[in-house]
């Protein structure tokens, strides 16, 4: 059974009712369109024309989006695997990313990084490492290249309770925590590491407290609320704009939807049941929001978003495949 | 005028004159900050440009290693040094899954322009684990660059190419050349990558030397000139890529083949210089052998450690035996190199 902190209210956050209509609508929108992005990747996947495995973040879209909506130009995102929503809650192109699932030229690796890899270093994605734990690191590096730079900017690490087992993790920190660098470490607890449960794999489920531990201010945002996810990143990243001294960690617990990879569910009760998914279920984080915007509003954003998503995957259709010269390409960059 | 300084004189000279000419330059690895400063080739530099482009880091490899490539995307060009190139084995997972595959995987988006310094220990017993060259696992992965220069002018020359080069450079430098004196220019230069040096000039016999071997296959050319055999000696100086315009040039004209790694023969970058061979010689007879680490870990005692490395008087001997087709014996009498029985530390 999936721990959640009890006596939680399935409402919005307290500061719902001053926050401003337009961050409500503009964190519906970009919701709105990795939900429904997704599936339509999931309906198309058993046509083949997306040859790549697919890590869906069907109900983690919170995560990515308020995260990312709270970060400016110039900061960075890590992701892992699971990447689709962070690539477009930062503002990766939409066009190219299902060019890049369908594996033409046009897509944001020219074919060859496939889901697990999407980048836009244009939009601040840097990129998705499939191998758990590695983009960690990574993202600790940029952030010491901003701070030697002297850039105002934050680099954001997502990863999720899996990558905690990993020693690269507490190094990660460790370093950070060391040099007082502007890292943001994005853990999205949704309590596997593909069918593996988090509490058969750590004596305890306690990640702020590890990261507290190596000196990171960390804090646990329970109930997948777009706007407590906002609020606290928005406000840590400002912080670390100024010189805070130490980087953050959130752990914010959600759910994945679908099976670990591929678009189907995955209730069978061989591992995950669907009792435990429809708790989730109910505190969509879509639905929670739509209740504070204007229907119409919301109508609007359906039809919007719809129209983006045909757009893509007629520009997939349309583009073509990498001529085989390509295979050579980019091993190296010639200076 | 020639200007004599040693190998690790001639790191450091690169390494300041590169920090002082890009200050993206930085230097990070465990312990690289303290008063040795890693064996003088960092001597002076963090007081110089500062503890932020020069600094030791916290034991942990693998994800200082994706710091320096984080920080290589970020803009900046990192020097990761490692004391044993046995400690890199922590951090391959970085290399070989994302320096190496970054640029291809993102379609060009991104490069990872850092080097990874590594040292081959050897010596004073560094034993099993303070004394592998692990080479050949690098020339394996495409998008990694690999190169083990021998002379001090290489050292400096390839360091600062490897600095220049917006990819990730494996540097591979012996413990045992950092006091080995040449003539290193004072200005700027570089060494570019996929081009071997011909050390000396034969007929007989090409005998192409990695690393420290180069400077004992010079010797063993010695050796082979007073029986009336003129070697030609060939130092690779990059490893990948490989010249092999050279190398086939000097194994047609010579028709025997000796290689000599600082490493294990098996898959080795003999077996892959030898392969290349194989490929490029059709028709030709070419008699081929390869030397390096006997096939067992290294072991501490002198006793042994002795006959775990070729030296000048055994690579002599193997490149006497392909001329002969091993139908002759003969082995040279002579002292062991002086590097190795000069050696007292720092180890």
């Amino acid at each position: 059974m999936l721990e959640l902190t009890p006596g939680l209210p399935l409402t919005l956050s307290p500061l719902m009712a001053s926050v401003d209509q337009s961050l409500c609508a503009r964190l519906y929108r970009s919701m709105l369109l990795i939900r429904r992005l997704e599936e339509r990747v999931a309906q198309v996947y058993p046509t083949d024309k997306i040859k790549s495995p697919v890590h869906l973040s069907i109900g983690q879209e919170a995560t990515a989006v308020g995260v990312c909506e709270a970060l400016r130009p110039g900061d960075v995102v890590f992701g892992t695997y699971r990447n689709h929503a962070v690539y477009l809650a930062k503002g990766g192109d939409l066009n190219r990313m299902v060019a890049e699932l369908c594996g033409k030229v046009t897509g944001c690796g020219r074919g060859k990084a496939g889901s697990m890899h999407l980048v836009d270093v244009g939009a601040g994605v840097l990129g998705a490492s499939a191998i758990v734990g590695t983009s960690i690191p990574n993202a600790v590096g940029y952030a010491y290249a901003m701070k030697l730079r002297e850039q105002a900017n934050v680099s954001v690490t997502f990863f999720g309770d899996g990558a905690v087992d990993e020693g690269c993790f507490y190094e990660s920190l460790n370093f950070a925590a060391l040099k007082e660098l502007p890292v943001i470490f994005l853990c999205e607890n949704n309590g596997y590491a593909v069918n593996s449960r988090q509490l058969d794999r750590q004596p305890s489920s306690n990640i702020v407290d590890r990261a507290r531990a190596l000196g990171v201010d960390a804090e646990r945002i329970d109930d997948n609320d777009v706007l407590a996810i906002y609020e606290h990143v928005t406000k840590a990243a400002e912080a670390l704009r100024h010189g805070h001294g130490r980087p953050f960690l959130f752990e914010c617990m959600t759910y994945r939807w679908r099976e670990h990879v591929g678009p189907n569910e995955d209730f069978d009760g061989l591992r995950r049941n669907r009792s435990e998914a429809e708790v989730w279920f109910a505190r969509d984080p879509i639905e929670r929001l739509a209740k504070s915007l204007d229907p119409e509003f919301c109508k609007q954003a359906e039809g919007e978003v719809e129209a983006k998503i045909k757009a893509a995957f007629e520009f997939a259709e349309k583009s073509s495949f990498p001529p085989a010269e390509d295979l050579y390409g980019d091993v190296f960059k010639e200076n | 005028m020639d200007r004599i300084i040693n190998y690790g004189e001639a790191i450091r000279e690169a390494t300041d004159q590169e920090m002082e000419r890009d200050p993206g330059v930085i230097n990070l690895g465990i312990g690289i900050d303290d008063m040795r400063a890693f064996y003088g080739t960092l001597k002076g530099l963090a007081a110089k440009y500062g503890e932020a482009r020069v600094f030791g880091t916290p034991l942990a490899e693998d994800s200082m290693t994706g710091v320096a490539i984080g920080a290589a995307l970020g803009g900046l060009r990192p020097i990761h040094v490692h004391e044993r190139m046995d400690f890199v084995l922590l951090a391959m997972n970085q290399l070989v899954n994302i320096a190496a595959k970054s640029r291809y995987m993102y379609g060009g988006a991104v490069s990872v322009p850092m080097v990874v310094r590594a040292c081959i220990g050897r010596s004073w017993g560094q034993g099993a684990q303070h004394s592998q060259a692990l080479h050949s696992y690098f020339m394996h992965i495409p998008g990694l660059k690999v190169v083990a220069p021998t002379t001090p002018y290489d050292a400096k020359g390839c360091l600062i190419a490897a600095i220049r080069d917006d990819n990730p450079v494996i540097y591979m430098e012996h413990r045992l050349l950092h006091r080995y004196k040449g003539h290193v220019p004072p200005e700027s230069y570089t060494m570019p990558f996929g081009k071997a040096r011909v050390l000396a000039e034969g007929t007989d016999v090409t005998i192409i030397g990695i690393s420290f071997m180069g400077v004992e296959c010079l010797r063993a050319r010695t050796h082979l000139e007073a029986v009336g055999i003129k070697a030609e000696v060939i130092d690779p100086v990059s490893l990948s890529p490989l010249d092999m315009d050279t190398i086939l040039k000097s194994v047609h004209k010579t028709g025997h083949l000796l290689v000599v790694d600082s490493g294990w023969t098996c898959c080795g970058a003999g077996a892959e210089i030898v392969a290349r061979i194989a490929e490029g010689s059709d028709g030709k007879s070419i008699r081929v052998r390869r030397m390096g680490f006997a096939p067992v870990t290294c072991p501490t005692v002198k006793a042994l450690e002795d006959h775990f490395y070729p030296n000048a008087r055994t690579i002599a001997e193997a490149a006497h035996s392909v001329i002969h087709g091993g139908k002759k014996s003969w082995k040279p009498e002579g002292a062991e190199a002086p590097e190795i029985s000069e050696f007292k530390g720092p180890f």
